[in-house]
C-alpha cells in the first residue's frame, strides 16, 4: 500500500528561485491496483515517484510506503519498492546473471536462495539465452527483461514505475505493459507514471492527474469522464490542467 | 557498519574495472612501463647521447696566436680537436653549431709565458649545449696543463722547487653511503613521479564510478537499493583507492626491478645496496617499503578528492575537465622534491604533498627522521580523512547526486 500525505518536495536554483517539484500531494493506492499518475514533462511525475522511492527526501509531508515512512525508514522502503524508470539503466560491463544477481545482494538475498532467485526469474521472463552475455550486448528487449528481473529480484510489494516505456519500440512497450499487469494480477501495489494518454486508459485503475507540482484531479476514468463531461481523456486531461481547469 | 554490502559494491566494481580496457591502462599498463622506460630507456638514451658526444672529436677555432705556434700545434698535437680555419663569422659559427669552441690567443702570449706575465686566453663557447661544454672543459684541461708546466719550469729556474706555488694539497673524500648519493638523484624524482602515479591510479575509476555511472543512468538503479548511501561511497572508494595503490605497487614494484636490472647491466655502482660504492642510481631497499607505507595515506587523499570532484561532474567528460588542472595543482608540490637544497623542517612536514616527496626522497636516500615521519603520517591521515568525509557528505546531497 502507498499513502501519500501532502507530500512536498521544494527545489532551490538560482536563477529561477523556488521550484516546487511536488506540491502537497496527497493519494492513495490500494494492493492489487494500478494507479496512474499522468501529467505533461515537468509536471512533477519523477519527483513524486523518487520521493516515494526515497530517491529524494520530502521538504515536508510524508508518504508511507508499505508500512513504513519515507521519511525515517528509507532503507525499509527500499526494501519494499521495485523501481523501474527509462532512466535506471544496467550495468554494460556485467554479465545479465551478475546485474541481478548484483541487486539480489544488495537486497540481502545470497547463496543457493539467491541462485534460485536468479533461475526463477529468468524461467518466467525466458532469459536463459541470454543470461550470460553482457549487458552492452543485449537488444533493447533483452535489456527490459533484465531490468524488469533486476526490479523483481527481491519480490518487493510495492511496483513504482517512472514512464518504463519512454523510447520503447511498440514491441518492447507491450512487454512492460504486460509485466505491469501481472504485477497488479500478483496483488502488488503499482503507481506508473506517464504521459502517454492510451498508456493510462489501458492500464490504470486509477488516475491522478499532476500539473506544476500539483494534483490537479484523481478517480476513475470513468469519474474523471464524468467530472469533465469529455470522453476522451486526452480532453479531460486538458481541461483539469487549464487555467481555472475542472479540478 | 554492513561491511557484506561495502563488499558487495567493491566487488562488483572491482569486476567491472578489470574488464574495462581504459582501466586496466590507467591501473596497470601506464604504472609498469613508466619506471623502466624512465629508469632504463631515458637513463639508456641519455648515457647514449653523452657517450655519442664525449666520442665526436670537436671543431674549433683559433683566433689570432699567429706568434704563438707553439701553443696552436700543441693544441693540434693532443689530437683531441680538429681546427679550422679562422673566419670573422666565429661567433654564428658556434651559435649554428659549425665550431663548437673559439680560442682567442692574445699578441705575444707564447713569448710572455716565458716572463710569467702572458695574457689571459679567452675561450667562447655556447653555455647550456653539451658538446660546446665538452669542448671547452678539454680546451680548459689543456691550458690547465700548459699553465702547471709554465709555473714548474719558472720556478725551476729561480732554483724553487714545484711545491713553492702549491704550499698543500686538500684532498676530498666523500663520506655520503652510495644509497645516500644514489637515493638523493632518485630521490627527488622518484616521489615525483609516485605522486603523479598515485593520482593517475586513482582518477580513471573515479570518473567511471561516479560521473560515469551517473550519464549512463545507473546511480539511480543503485540508489533504489537499500543500502545506505555511506556505505555505496566506501565500496565504491575502496575500487578507486585499489586503482590507486595498484598502480604505485606496481610502479614501485617496476622501480626496483628496473634498478636491479640497470644494476646488472651496467655494473657496480647501480642497484639497491649493498652495491659497490660509486652509484648514481644506489638507493636504500627499505627506502621503497617506507616509500609504500608514506603512500597510502595520499592515495587515501587524492581517491576521495577524485572521487569527490567528479561525483559532481554529470559526465565523463566534465569530470575529466575538473581533473585535469587538479594534475597540475598536484605537480606543483611534487617537484619541490626535484629542488636541490630543500630540507624537511617541521612547517613542510605539515603542507601535504611537498612532505611526501620530501621525506620519500629521505627515506631513498637512507635517511629516516622518524618525528617527521609521524607527523607526515599523521597530517596526511587527518586530510585524507577528511576528504573522505567530503565525499560521503556530496554522496548524500540530492543537488550533487541528481544534478542535472
Amino acid at each position: 500500500m502507498i499513502e501519500a500525505r501532502r507530500l512536498t518536495k521544494v527545489f532551490h536554483d538560482r536563477r529561477k528561485g523556488e521550484i516546487r517539484g511536488s506540491d502537497a500531494v496527497s493519494f492513495r493506492v490500494d494492493p492489487g491496483t494500478i494507479y496512474g499518475l499522468l501529467g505533461a514533462n515537468g509536471a512533477g511525475k519523477t519527483t513524486t515517484l523518487r520521493l516515494l522511492a526515497t530517491l529524494l527526501k520530502p521538504t515536508s509531508g510524508t508518504a508511507v510506503v508499505a508500512g513504513h515512512d519515507v521519511a525515517r525508514e528509507p532503507d525499509k522502503v527500499r526494501a519494499n519498492v521495485g523501481f523501474l524508470a527509462a532512466s535506471t539503466a544496467l550495468y554494460a560491463r556485467l554479465t545479465a546473471r551478475e546485474m541481478i544477481a548484483y541487486f539480489g545482494r544488495l537486497n540481502g538475498i545470497d547463496g543457493a536462495a539467491l541462485r534460485e532467485r536468479v533461475r526463477f526469474l529468468a524461467d518466467e521472463l525466458d532469459m536463459h539465452d541470454f543470461l550470460d552475455r553482457r549487458c552492452d550486448k543485449l537488444s533493447t528487449g533483452m535489456k527490459q527483461k533484465t531490468s524488469i528481473a533486476r526490479t523483481l529480484i527481491h519480490d518487493p510489494q510495492v511496483m513504482i514505475f517512472d514512464e518504463p516505456t519512454l523510447g520503447l519500440d511498440v514491441m518492447s512497450a507491450r512487454a512492460i505493459v504486460r509485466f505491469v499487469r501481472e504485477c497488479r494480477s500478483r496483488g502488488k501495489t503499482v503507481i506508473y507514471s506517464t504521459h502517454v494518454m492510451s498508456e493510462a486508459e489501458k492500464l490504470c485503475d486509477v488516475i491522478g492527474i499532476i500539473h506544476a507540482g500539483a494534483l490537479r484531479a484523481e478517480g476513475t476514468l470513468a469519474e474523471l469522464r464524468a467530472r469533465t463531461g469529455e470522453a476522451d481523456l486526452e480532453e479531460c486531461f486538458v481541461k483539469i490542467v487549464a487555467p481555472g481547469g475542472a479540478a | 557498519m554492513s561491511w557484506r554490502s561495502i563488499g558487495t559494491i567493491y566487488a562488483k566494481e572491482l569486476r567491472e574495472s578489470l574488464r574495462d580496457r581504459r582501466t586496466l591502462i590507467s591501473m596497470i599498463v601506464i604504472p609498469t612501463f613508466i619506471m623502466p622506460a624512465l629508469i632504463i630507456g631515458v637513463g639508456k638514451i641519455a648515457s647514449s647521447v653523452v657517450t655519442k658526444a664525449r666520442a665526436e672529436i670537436p671543431r674549433i677555432m683559433i683566433i689570432g696566436g699567429e706568434d704563438s705556434p707553439g701553443i696552436r700545434s700543441d693544441i693540434e698535437k693532443t689530437g683531441k680537436f680538429r681546427i679550422v680555419a679562422a673566419s670573422a663569422d666565429w661567433k654564428t659559427l658556434i651559435s649554428d653549431k659549425k665550431i663548437r669552441v673559439a680560442v682567442e690567443i692574445p699578441p705575444g702570449f707564447e713569448k710572455a709565458l716565458g716572463t710569467g706575465s702572458a695574457p689571459a686566453i679567452t675561450l667562447y663557447n655556447y653555455e647550456g649545449e653539451l658538446k660546446s661544454g665538452l669542448a671547452e672543459e678539454e680546451l680548459s684541461d689543456f691550458f690547465a696543463r700548459l699553465r702547471s708546466r709554465t709555473t714548474a719550469s719558472l720556478l725551476a729556474a729561480r732554483g724553487l722547487p714545484a711545491t713553492y706555488a702549491r704550499p698543500f694539497e686538500v684532498a676530498h673524500t666523500n663520506v655520503a653511503p652510495p644509497e645516500k648519493r644514489g637515493g638523493n638523484l632518485l630521490g627527488g624524482v622518484v616521489p615525483y613521479f609516485i605522486v603523479i602515479i598515485c593520482l593517475m591510479g586513482a582518477m580513471y575509476p573515479a570518473m567511471e564510478l561516479t560521473a560515469g555511472e551517473k550519464e549512463r543512468g545507473t546511480m539511480e538503479t543503485l540508489l533504489c537499493c537499500p543500502v545506505y548511501r555511506t556505505y555505496i561511497v566506501l565500496g565504491k572508494f575502496l575500487m578507486v583507492l585499489t586503482g590507486s595503490l595498484t598502480a604505485v605497487v606496481l610502479s614501485l614494484v617496476s622501480l626496483g626491478g628496473s634498478v636491479l636490472l640497470a644494476g646488472m647491466a651496467m655494473g657496480p655502482g647501480v642497484g639497491a645496496q649493498p652495491a659497490p660504492v660509486g652509484g648514481a642510481l644506489t638507493f636504500d631497499p627499505l627506502g621503497i617499503l617506507g616509500v609504500l607505507a608514506m603512500v597510502l595515506p595520499v592515495s587515501v587523499l587524492f581517491s576521495a578528492l577524485v572521487f569527490s570532484i567528479s561525483l559532481f561532474a554529470k559526465s565523463i567528460k566534465e569530470a575529466g575537465s575538473y581533473l585535469t588542472p587538479l594534475a597540475f595543482i598536484v605537480i606543483l608540490p611534487c617537484s619541490m622534491g626535484l629542488i636541490p637544497g630543500i630540507e624537511l623542517n617541521f612547517h613542510l612536514a605539515l603542507v601535504p604533498i611537498v612532505n611526501i616527496s620530501l621525506v620519500c626522497k629521505e627515506m631513498l636516500s637512507g635517511v629516516w627522521h622518524w618525528g617527521y615521519i609521524a607527523v607526515i603520517f599523521g597530517s596526511t591521515a587527518v586530510y585524507a580523512g577528511a576528504a573522505l568525509g567530503l565525499a560521503v557528505w556530496m554522496f548524500r546531497r540530492e543537488d550533487v547526486i541528481f544534478r542535472t
